[in-house]
Order: C-alpha cells, then structure tokens, then sequence
C-alpha cells in the first residue's frame, strides 16, 4: 500500500508492505536511523519517536496508521541553523548518555512529557520515563538532563513573556 | 591549570544527540548494498537429539538466498573435545536458543517468514535446569563424559578445623542469581567481501579478539579480515569477542560469497546473549562473639550453561576474591562449575567479583546477627587495615592499596547512619507497617585481571592537530573525551584539536580491548606513554630547530608550544615541528603492560523501606565511596557509578532469568525479564574518595564495574535488616514482594 | 518481532467497519490503538489475515456528560481519559485507572474499546468498567445494542460481543456513592498488575485474580451487612481462581487481594 507520512518537516511517500512497523518506516524508508529499536515488547522505548506531538512506541504503530501524520525523531529536535532542543543541551550538559542507543527515543519521550508538563518533580520525571530503559546511566543523569530542560525551557519562556511585556507602552523594564 | 581530575563534558554527545550513533543495523556503506539478511532457526527445546532438518520448504520461499545448517560446515577441527561448542547445532541442542540453522533473504521481513518454514524434527532428551540436577549426573549433556562438572579448584589453604576454634559459627546456602545482561543494542553483525578480503562490522568490545575468533573459528588468514566496530549499544562484558552466532554470520558470508547482515530480535537476545552470575553459594563463617571472624569459607557451585564459555573462569576469579576486604585468619574457597541445559554463562558486570562480595557481605551481616553486634562494627573489627598494604589474602589476590574503614566511615558519616537507627528504632516500636532497612557492603574488586596490556599510537600532523590510535574499544565509557583530555595534558595540544579513533583492525591490527575495567589504567598509560613518546621526539627537532640543547628547552602546554625556557620569542608551535619531522609528522607507538592488576574498593549504604503487609520494598537512598584511584574525568567516573549501581540493585530486587523444569526459559522478553526502570530508583549519592594506585602512572583503577559490586549485597542486607526484628535471617535475591513476604510468614511462624 | 504478512484496511466510518468485518469473517480484527493486538501479532501469537483500522473514527473519541451518566467513546485514548477534567471531577475512578496503564507511550495509543474487549483479566479498565457498573453499546450489522458491564466478559479473553460487533461507547452511571480508590500492585511502575483492586462506594472490583474480570461478590456483600473496611476486605478471596504464574503464586495473590482491598475501602470511606 502507499503512504505518505510528514518526518521531520519533510513529506516521505513510498508504497509499502501493508505490515510495516512505523519505526522500519522512519529508519529504511525515510532512512533516518537515530531512532533504534531494543525489544519486540513494547517495552524498552528506544523507538520512540512524536507522533502529532505525542510520544509513541513506533515499534507498535504501523506506518499505515501514520499515514497523512506527523513524525518527529531525534533528528528533527534541533532548530533552524542546527541550534539544539533544550532536551539535547540537557543530556549533553549532565551527561545523560553513555553508549547512546537508548538516547533519542529517551529524548523524544522527555519532550512529550515536558509538552504535557512542563515543571515536572523528580517524581515525575522518572514515572514519565517508566516506558524508556536505560542500561548505561542508572537513570541519575537522565532524570538531571530533564530537570535542566525543564529549567531551561522555562527561562526561554520567562524571556519571551518578558520581551512581550517590554513591548507593552508604560511597563517598566 | 591541568585539565586532569576536571569535569570535562563529552565530545562523543554531539553526533550522538543529533543525528544518532551508527550502530551495526544502522549502517548503509556501499559495500553493504543488497546484504542479505540473517535470521536464525534455533532450538525450542533444552535438550534434545536432531533427527532431521528440512529446509526444502524455506528454500523454494520467494526472496530466500540460501538455508544453511550444519550439514553445510566444514569438519571441525579433529581434537575431539565432547565439550565442544558447534557454531549451529549438530546432532543435538543443549538450550533453548541454541542455533541450529540460517536463512539469508533478500529483504528483512521476509527472514522471520522464512525461518518458520524450516521444518526440524527433535527427539527430546531430559533437561538439566538448575545445579543440583546437574550434579546428579542422572542426564549428562556430553556424551564419553562420566559428569556434568567441567572445571573445579580452590583457592587457599583450608582446613574444616579452622571453625574448631570459632565460638560461633554460621553457615548458609545461598543464591547468586542467574541474570540478563540486557544491553539496549542486542548482538549485530555484518560481513562484506572487497575482492578476496572479508570486512565484517561487529558489535563487539574487542575488534581485535574478534578477528582472532572468527579467522580461528573459520580457518582464514587474519590478513584477509578486517574487523571493524561501528557504535556499540551497550556490552557489560557480554559483548566480549564474538560468540558462536556472530562467527556463524561471518561463516555465511564465507560460504555463500555474499555480503550479510544480521541483528537478533529481543526474544532471541534473551536466550541466545550469554547470562551472567548462576552460583549457588554456601558460605561458613565463625568467630568470637565480640566480633572479631577467624574463618570463612565460600562453597561455589557454578551454573555455565549448557557449554564451558567462562563459567570455571568465573568460579576461580569468584573465589580469589572470596576473602573481600578482611583479614581473616583462616579462609578457603572451592568451586565446581557444571553444565546445565541452559543459555550459556559468562561475563556481565563485575564477572566472578559480584559473587565474592555478595557472599561474604552476606556473611558478615550474618554473622553480626549472630552476636547482636552491629554489622557496621564487625566490618570494623574486621577489614584490613590501612598500613597493611599490599596485602596478599589467603585466597591469593594481592590487594595494592585501600582504606576500607574510611570508606565504610564516610558513607555512614554522609548518610547520618545514627539517625537512620533511630528512626528505625522508632518505627520498630510503633510497629510501623512500612519499616526501615539499612544494609551496607564494604567491597574490594580486581580490575584489568587479564594482564594483557593495551596498545596505543599518538600522531601529530603540520596542523598541529593529533590523532590517538587506541586499542581500547568504548561502548559507552567517553574514552574519546579521556583520552584527548590525556594528550591535551601530556602535550599542551586542546582538546578540539584531537581526534581518537578506535576498533579498526586494519588501523589498529594488535590490542585487546574494553571490558574488566581495564582501559583507562592500560589504555589511558599506553596513551600517555605514546605521546610522552612523541614529547621526546618534539623537544629533539625542536632542539636542531631553535638550535639549543634539549636541556633548556621547555613545553609550555598552556600555550601548546616550544620553547627555550623563559624566552617566548623562541616559541615553535606543534604543527611546525611536526611538518619538519617529515610526511607523516610525529608518531610514536606504545604498549603498556601492567606488573599487576589493581584494586578498586568502596562502601555502599542502602537504606530501603518495607511494606510489611506486600513485601514490597522500595530504595529510598543509596550512598556510596567507589574508590578506584586517580579520578581522570568525575563526569564519567560518576556515570559509571550511576550504571552500576543500578544493574546491582537490580540483582538485589527485581530481575533473574528463570526456567521451567524442561529448561523453557520463563523470562525470555523485557515484560517477564523485571530490568529496571527508573521509578525504582532514587537519585544516587556519591561521595568522592580517591585512593591511588603504583601499578601505573595515572595512579588509577577501573570504575566500570565498581558500582554493581558494592551495591547488591548493601540493598539485599538492607531488605534483610528492615524485617530482622520479626525473626527475618536470609531472604534469597531478588527481594520480591513475595519473597519478602514469605521470609515474614516463615519467621512469625517459626517463633 | 514482524508479524505475518497481513492485509490493511481503513475504515473511513462506522458502517464501513461493520461492512469490512463482515467481508473478512474469521480472518479479521479490528486495530484500534493496537497496543493490545500489535504485540500479540509481533510475536506471531496472533495472525489475523485482514486488519480493520478503526482508529481515524474520530467520532467515537469523546467524553459526554449526558445528564445521569457519564458517555465515553470506544476510540477515546487512556491518555485523554487521565486528562479529563470532566472525569476527574465525576469519574476520578476512570482517570486514575486510565493513567496507570502502560507507559506515557502506550497511553498515547491505546483506547478504552481496545481494552475492554481484548478482555484480559490482568488489565486495569474491565475491573473499572465493573467497579463502575458500566454499560456498553455496540454496533453490529443489525443495529446497536446495550450489553451490561457484569456478564459482558465471558471467559479467557472472550466477551459478549458478536463477531464483527464494534464497541462504540461506553456508558458510565454518575456514582450516587462518591468514595472511590485504585490500588494497583507491581513490581515495576510499569508491569501488569499482579493483583489491582478497584472501588466506588460499594461496588469492588478485582484485577487479575482470575481468567475473567470479576466483582469481588464476597466483599461486597459483607459491606451491604454494614461491615468496616478490614472485615469485608476478608472475603476477597473468595471464589477467585488467581494464576500461580512467575510474577506470583495463588496464595500470595488471594493475600494481595485482601490487603489491597481493605486500603482501597479504607481510602475509598476518606473520600466519601
């Protein structure tokens, strides 16, 4: 069958076995390979990519039922000019990752959770990552990296809400 | 200021976090255009004769390239050996998992399809599932045999009476658990031909053993084998070498002619990877009841699995190290490692270490029991001192250097143990359904054990940029960021001037590789000594270049420049020297053989709570020392320490391969298989220590396996502890709710 | 992990569902969030020859105050369940359950209907739907019908429903008994439940204490007699068949049962 998923920004259409796995999709069809696969459970959330903003196990989802959507992954998290996510500073800054395999999906999984909350606890943070397995970091740096998105995601906000406020005629600076 | 002991962020994130590592499956080199897919057949039964295989059906599928089973191998190699592991299964399986045959297809979907159709008749045979069994002897796994023990010895001197003199003595039959090592990447590999040589990518921790494996395996000239490792997802000391599904990959490369890919699913990883620990353990320990312990002994029976990969290895290093961090008068240890119908074991984390620890730390809580002593104050009474080191034990290690008791004392100290005893107290007298654990280990293990030394080369171009050759082989560790940290300190060159490259055979044709923890103290030496190499070889040109003696020239390595000292108007920079040492600038090769191995060592303290009514216990915290030596980088010595912790905890709480009693494995996916996840656990707390070693230059030892080591048998007394006041005295790992439970049950009832 | 070639079909309403499933007889399903049937088919447990996608039939996502009850659309995700504010206002049982199944990914994906009919005993949402008296509503080619909460599960992954019937919604009474709790107990935050309790007011309902999801009639009864939490927490054992599996054996499960239940009555009063 054909169909034709948006990854990344970029229309991808190709006729495909009615059987295949959306995460087969991102990584042959779309050739994007950052997005790995470690189980056949759904269970260890290294395949996790957006889909329509929403974090899923793309391991579980056939790219027939992608079709007509949107998908991010990992490569489509740094901005214009190759300016990195909050979520890439974060790892890279509290060295949230060792070997790197369980990395985008982790990722991937953060920023939907920071999407839906974005001032989580540390208990939050671990319960939003329950579907991502780790063998390397012990979680510790993981959990570190999200806080600090989080934090960084906030300033970014605070200095939009607060270029908004300057461009309000009488507000003090 | 030096760069060494500075939190240094990794240069290998960048490339990771944006456009992914490029793992074996991840691969698209032009060499392996139109590879064809592997996908095993293998064995749904523990044991069992073949009676025949049919692949006619599979053959004739649309889209397969060739079915291959064992009738397609060479002979091996006549030595005999009944013991002997085939690279598909012969005449028998002796696990389920167990290769017995190979499709290759065109496209990757089509190989599940097409592994179903290969049609093998089995004639089953009893299983053989646990020790116990095995050393009935009732079923032997290898025929011309007379028992299922492959290898057995001891270590010490030991003598029954030792315990003649002990006022108390305690002995307990344990489990040391058979685990999954479970790295997120499971086992991949590709093969290619250019012409008449075979290029294979491996996910392997040592390229260079690798390529010794399969040429060996298969009969070729290393020459015509180029092993390369692409990113590795994760090892833990699995991905040692190759084993014999990897070599069979290769070998359907070799025959067929046609480059191959391969990557197995989870549910094969689960029984097909190598399982690590499987020892049951029975300890003997006595002393004096006011707490000193004058002899221990540690019973090993090892679980290999269904051949000899490294199970006697794991026995023998399990009891060198059964003494731990004591000085003991009398101490002893035996091992025999038997086969069983099961997955194969070797190394996972730690490796024989975190069954010595567990042991005796058991032991020692046990013991305090006993006497009603503190267990803190036991280990005390009991660790080695400080001014005794190098200290050999009586089970043969020498111990270079440590401060066990400081170490125990600086994580009670960071922990407030006090507080901790008393608000236990309190809610023993409340009679609190959820109680409080505190359990703690004091740990020594032995790193770069193998004493096979490391291999490293240091090139500086006319651009003053260096390239390190390293025979280390990272999966995660940031030896890339370590060691461009080293040279920059060595040679004054910064960091983004400074490219590592490893796991090229064809590059670095001769080196062992990551695992044991062994490559920043041979490695990161080889390294410095290679660019100390290249230092010298720089101040001789730099000497005819300025025209002065070698004697008053200085390397400013702030400014990364050549100089008459005091006289800055001299300066040459490294690309200039560089370009006048000729074409290929200034290269210098380095081995580095320790004298001996080193001896990492620590304390963990885990306090825990109980939920009386469930058994469920919960790790509130966990604080550790893991000393090993001169710290290069504490953001990735922490790391590693993070790591390990939590594979330890695991052991002590949640995972543990099972079968059933036909040999089918009962946790053969990440649903049945409890790896952990990070809602079970806390934020570690590490406190800092750094105790250094001579053995090498950096003073340092090896972190990787540290952490696992210490914290499995800390969490296992804390669970312990938190219910020992209802008459609780051992409760088998993993911790599971019911296990908890049940330990309740039985000591109320037995009261 | 691929399952076995199969043939996809879109169903673009409700009618064409029905239509497709009645084309495609014995060898269809429909695929909903397929976090219950995709893994099964990635095994090759299941091998369904034709897949129904039902999950663009935007119109049965939807969560309704309808004067009375409570009107939840088959296709509507655990994850907009957990989020309602509608349900955490009249239905916190719902939404709490809701948002422990799985993972944040799984949540994204799997649907009410998906779990209700695949019907397993261990999942969390049949012992709620029962715990809150639910009744459902499904199409078939002659039309819709209601199907009562208790009785709609029938035996090992076997519902009431007819085959080729496609669950539409599901109808949950407002509780006039506003005390409610979830105890769900694992191992891991994200395993199965190796026993779950689920209570609104007087009605009990046990996860994974059998093949079938069940009420806990036992409980139940002792609480309509005016017993306390600890005393009708006693019978919740009683006539459940729990598994002896390696996550637990039978015996620690019935004791499971009955501590769960009385900390979920005990929390349940503190809410009434």
């Amino acid at each position: 069958m054909k169909v034709a998923i948006s990854v990344n920004g970029r229309q991808v259409e190709a006729e495909v076995e009615d059987r295949l796995l959306l995460a087969h999709f991102v990584r042959e069809v779309a050739g994007l390979t950052a997005t790995n696969i470690g189980c056949d459970t759904t269970s260890c959330g290294a395949c996790t990519v957006l889909l329509d903003g929403e974090s899923v196990k793309s391991c579980t989802v056939l790219a027939a039922q992608a079709d007509g959507r949107e998908v991010t992954t990992c490569e489509g998290l740094a901005g214009p000019e190759g300016r990195w996510h909050a979520v890439q500073r974060g790892f890279h800054a509290e060295h949230g990752l060792q070997c790197g395999f369980c990395t985008p999906g982790m990722m991937m999984a953060a920023v939907s959770l920071l999407a839906e909350n974005p001032d989580p606890t540390e208990d939050q943070v671990r319960a939003g990552l329950e579907g991502n397995l780790c063998r390397c970091t012990g979680y510790h740096n993981i959990v570190r990296a999200v806080l600090a998105a989080a934090r960084d995601g906030q300033q970014h906000e605070a200095e939009a809400r607060y270029d908004q406020a300057s461009e309000l005629p009488g507000e003090a600076s | 200021m030096s760069i060494m002991g500075t939190r240094v962020l990794r240069t290998e994130d960048p490339r990771l976090l944006t456009s992914g590592g490029v793992y074996t499956d991840d691969l698209r080199v032009p060499e392996l255009t139109g590879a064809a897919y592997v996908t095993f057949v293998r064995s749904p039964l523990a044991h069992a004769l073949i009676t025949g295989i049919d692949t006619s059906a599979a053959a004739d599928m649309p889209g397969v390239v060739a079915v291959l089973t064992a009738a397609d191998l060479p002979a091996p190699p006549g030595d005999g050996d009944p013991a002997a592991e085939p690279l598909l299964a012969g005449d028998r399986v002796r696990y389920v998992g167990e290769p017995v045959a190979l499709v290759l297809t065109e496209g990757r979907y089509q190989g599940e399809d097409a592994a179903e159709l290969v049609s093998v008749d089995y004639d089953p045979l009893p299983a053989v599932t646990g020790v116990e069994d095995s050393l009935t002897g009732e079923t032997l796994l290898f025929p011309g045999t007379d028992s299922n023990i492959i290898g057995s010895g001891t270590a010490g001197e030991w003598d029954d009476a030792a315990f003649d003199g002990c006022e108390v003595v305690v002995e307990r039959t344990v489990v040391n658990q058979r685990l999954a090592p479970v790295p997120l990447e499971t086992r991949a590999l590709a093969a290619a031909w250019t012409g008449d040589r075979l290029t294979i990518w491996s996910s392997t921790q040592n390229p260079q053993l690798a390529r010794g494996a399969i040429t060996g395996a298969l009969g070729m000239d290393p020459a015509a084998v180029r092993v390369i490792t692409p990113d590795v997802g994760g090892g833990f000391g699995a991905k040692v070498a190759v084993d014999r599904d990897a070599i069979a990959v290769a070998w359907a490369a070799k025959h067929t002619r046609h480059a191959v890919r391969w990557i197995e699913s989870r549910s094969e990883n689960m029984v097909g990877m190598v399982h690590g620990r499987g020892q049951r353990q029975t300890y003997k320990i006595g002393g004096t009841r006011d707490g000193r312990v004058l002899a221990y002994h540690l019973d090993i029976v090892q679980d290999c699995g269904a051949f000899n990969r490294l199970g006697a290895f794991l026995a023998q290093l399990t009891a060198l190290m059964a003494a731990g961090v004591y000085d003991l008068v009398h101490a002893g240890a035996s091992f025999r490692a038997v086969a069983t119908t099961t997955t194969p074991i070797a190394a996972y984390r730690g490796a024989g270490r975190p069954e010595a620890a567990a042991a005796i730390e058991r032991a020692m809580d046990d013991f305090a029991a006993e006497i009603g002593m503190d267990p803190a104050e036991v280990r005390r009474i009991n660790v080695v001192a400080p001014d005794r080191f190098p200290f050999t034990t009586l089970t043969g290690a020498t111990y270079d250097s440590g401060e066990y008791a400081a170490g125990l004392d600086r994580v009670l100290a960071a922990a407030d143990y006090p507080a901790l005893r008393a608000e236990q107290a309190r809610r023993r007298e409340l009679g609190d359904v959820v109680q409080l654990g505190i359990g703690m280990s004091v740990y020594v293990e032995i790193t770069a054990g193998d004493m096979g030394g490391e291999t490293a080369r240091v090139v500086v171009g006319d651009t003053g940029a260096a390239t390190v050759f390293t025979g280390s082989s990272a999966h995660g560790q940031g030896h890339h960021t370590a060691w461009a940290m080293l040279v920059q300190d060595e040679l004054g060159i910064p960091m983004d001037q400074i490219t590592v490259v490893h796991g090229d055979t064809d590059i670095i044709p001769e080196a062992i590789g990551t695992f044991g923890s062994r490559s920043l103290q041979l490695g990161g030496t080889a390294v410095v000594q290679a660019a100390g190499e290249v230092k010298e070889q720089a101040r001789r040109l730099a000497a005819e270049m300025i025209e002065a003696s070698e004697a008053d020239l200085e390397l400013d390595t702030a400014r990364g420049t050549w100089q008459v000292r005091g006289d800055p108007a001299t300066a040459l920079r490294w690309g200039e020297i560089a370009g006048r040492a000729g074409p290929d600038g200034l290269a210098a090769d380095a081995r580095f053989d320790a004298t001996a191995p080193t001896f990492p060592f620590g304390a963990h303290l885990a306090v825990v709570e109980v939920d009386t009514e469930t058994g469920k216990v919960t790790l509130a915290r966990h604080v550790t020392v893991d000393d090993a030596g001169r710290i290069l980088n504490p953001v990735l010595a922490e790391g590693q320490r993070h790591g390990g912790i939590a594979q330890g905890v695991a052991q002590a709480l949640l995972e543990e391969v099972r079968f059933d009693a036909d040999g089918n494995p009962l946790t053969s996916t990440l649903v049945d298989y409890a790896a952990i996840t990070a809602p079970e656990l806390p934020s570690f707390e590490l406190v800092a220590s750094e105790t250094p070693t001579s053995i090498n230059p950096l003073g340092a030892k090896g972190i990787g396996e540290a952490g696992t080591i210490g914290s499995t048998p800390a969490v296992l007394n804390a669970v312990i502890d938190a219910v020992s006041h209802l008459g609780v005295r051992h409760i088998d790992m993993p911790a599971t709710p019911e296990r908890v439970w049940a330990a309740i049950n039985e000591a109320r009832a037995g009261r | 992990m691929i399952p076995a070639p199969f043939t996809y079909q879109r169903a673009r309403t409700v009618e064409e569902a029905l239509d497709l499933a009645a084309e495609a007889g014995d060898e269809g399903k429909y695929l909903a969030g397929g976090h219950s049937l995709l893994p099964l088919m990635k095994l090759r447990f299941a091998v369904p020859e034709v897949l129904i996608d039902i999950g663009r039939l935007d119109e049965l996502s939807y969560i309704r105050d309808e004067d009375g009850h409570i009107a939840v659309g088959a296709l509507t995700r655990h994850h907009d369940l957990e989020y309602s504010e509608l349900l955490a206002a009249e239905l916190p049982l719902l939404a709490r359950a809701a948002g422990a199944v799985g993972d944040p990914q799984v949540r994204h994906r799997g649907t009410i209907g998906g779990s209700l009919v695949h019907g397993d005993a261990a999942s969390d949402l049949p012992a709620v739907g029962l715990a809150l008296d639910a009744t459902l509503v499904a199409r078939g080619p002659s039309g819709s019908r209601e199907i009562a909460m208790t009785g709609f599960f029938r035996g090992l992954f076997e519902t009431a429903l007819e085959p080729g019937e496609l669950l539409t919604e599901i109808r949950l009474p407002k509780p006039s008994e506003r005390g409610w709790s979830f105890q769900k107990f694992t191992k891991r935050a994200i395993d199965w439940a190796i026993v779950g309790v689920a209570v609104q007011g007087g009605r009990v309902a046990l996860v994974n204490m059998g093949s079938v999801p069940a009420r806990a009639a036992g409980v139940e009864r002792a609480l309509a007699a005016g017993e306390g939490p600890a005393a009708a927490a006693a019978h919740a054992a009683e006539d459940t068949s729990p598994a002896s599996d390696i996550n637990a054996s039978a015996a620690y499960r019935e004791h499971l049962a009955r501590v769960l239940t009385a900390r979920a009555l005990t929390e349940a009063a503190s809410r009434s």
